[in-house]
């Protein structure tokens, strides 16, 4: 009788482990999304997504990388000590989410003027509100340390969101690996 | 009007576009006790799926859609 116990006990003590790998293996609810493009309409949609995925009850992770990394600077920021390569790239390459353009029919500001507009009539928020509201729901955003780099952009001139950080490759395939979604944008 | 379910909460999400219905939903849930009903009225016709979907995710329930004059009302359960 007693060894018939035991038996179970080892059983169930089996059980208990094999259940504890699957936990560990399974992903979260959790979103991993990597915004490359500097896009206002892409990073709209991202920002749009991320929001709602909070809402459906999802953690949430952004990645900004490459093109999208200029969209977290901050306009009111100035940084004074760039090389020339920085500096180049600082004064190119839009400042803040409020200087993105569309994708498409940008039509040199105009089109990306219009559309802004219209999406003040219909009520939409504007990609400026879209982050402050990720940052209230908060989603965590991680800028790639790399394209920081590349493009000469410090730390002090990008905005004060709540809960942004600085990674490279690695992290984003750590959260990518729990995530039950993973998006490229 | 009148045979419509008493909510306990109402709230008001009428002309706001994709995603603010649900993620304002999303909030105003928690500000009703669980088993009580909190009326979501809307004029994003996209509410009608993503309402459903919202709830089938969270663990709440649709217990009625009204629609009248371009408003949709959405009653929710908050189960969880």
């Amino acid at each position: 009788m007693s060894t018939e116990l035991a038996q179970i006990e080892q059983q169930i003590a089996e059980m208990k482990a094999q259940l504890e790998a699957l936990q560990k293996k399974s992903p979260s609810n959790k979103l991993s999304m990597v915004v490359f493009s500097g896009d206002l309409d892409r990073a709209l949609a991202a920002f749009i997504i991320a929001t709602g995925a909070v809402a459906m009850g999802m953690e949430v992770v952004m990645f900004f990388t490459f093109w999208a990394t200029p969209i977290l600077r901050d306009p009111k920021k100035k940084v004074d000590d760039k090389d020339l390569m920085g500096k180049m790239f600082g004064t190119m390459l839009p400042k803040g989410a409020c200087s993105v353009k569309l994708s498409k029919m940008n039509m040199g500001g105009m089109g990306t003027a219009m559309m802004k507009n219209l999406m003040k009539q219909k009520n939409v928020a504007s990609l400026d509100q879209m982050i402050e509201l990720a940052g209230e729901l908060g989603v965590q955003i991680y800028v790639c340390e790399l394209s920081m780099d590349l493009m000469g952009f410090k730390r002090e001139e990008m905005i004060d969101y709540p809960s942004m950080d600085f990674c490279g490759v690695a992290k984003f395939l750590e959260e990518a690996m729990d995530s039950r979604v993973q998006l490229f944008i | 009007m009148s045979n419509a379910i008493q909510a306990d909460k109402v709230m008001d999400l009428k002309g706001l576009p994709c995603p603010m219905p649900v993620v304002k939903v999303s909030k105003g849930i928690k500000e009703v006790e669980v088993g009580q009903i909190l009326e979501a009225q809307t004029t994003d016709p996209g509410s009608l799926t993503d309402f459903p979907a919202w709830a089938r995710t969270s663990g709440n329930e649709i217990v009625d859609t009204i629609q009248e004059n371009g408003v949709i009302r959405i009653f929710i359960k908050r189960n969880v």
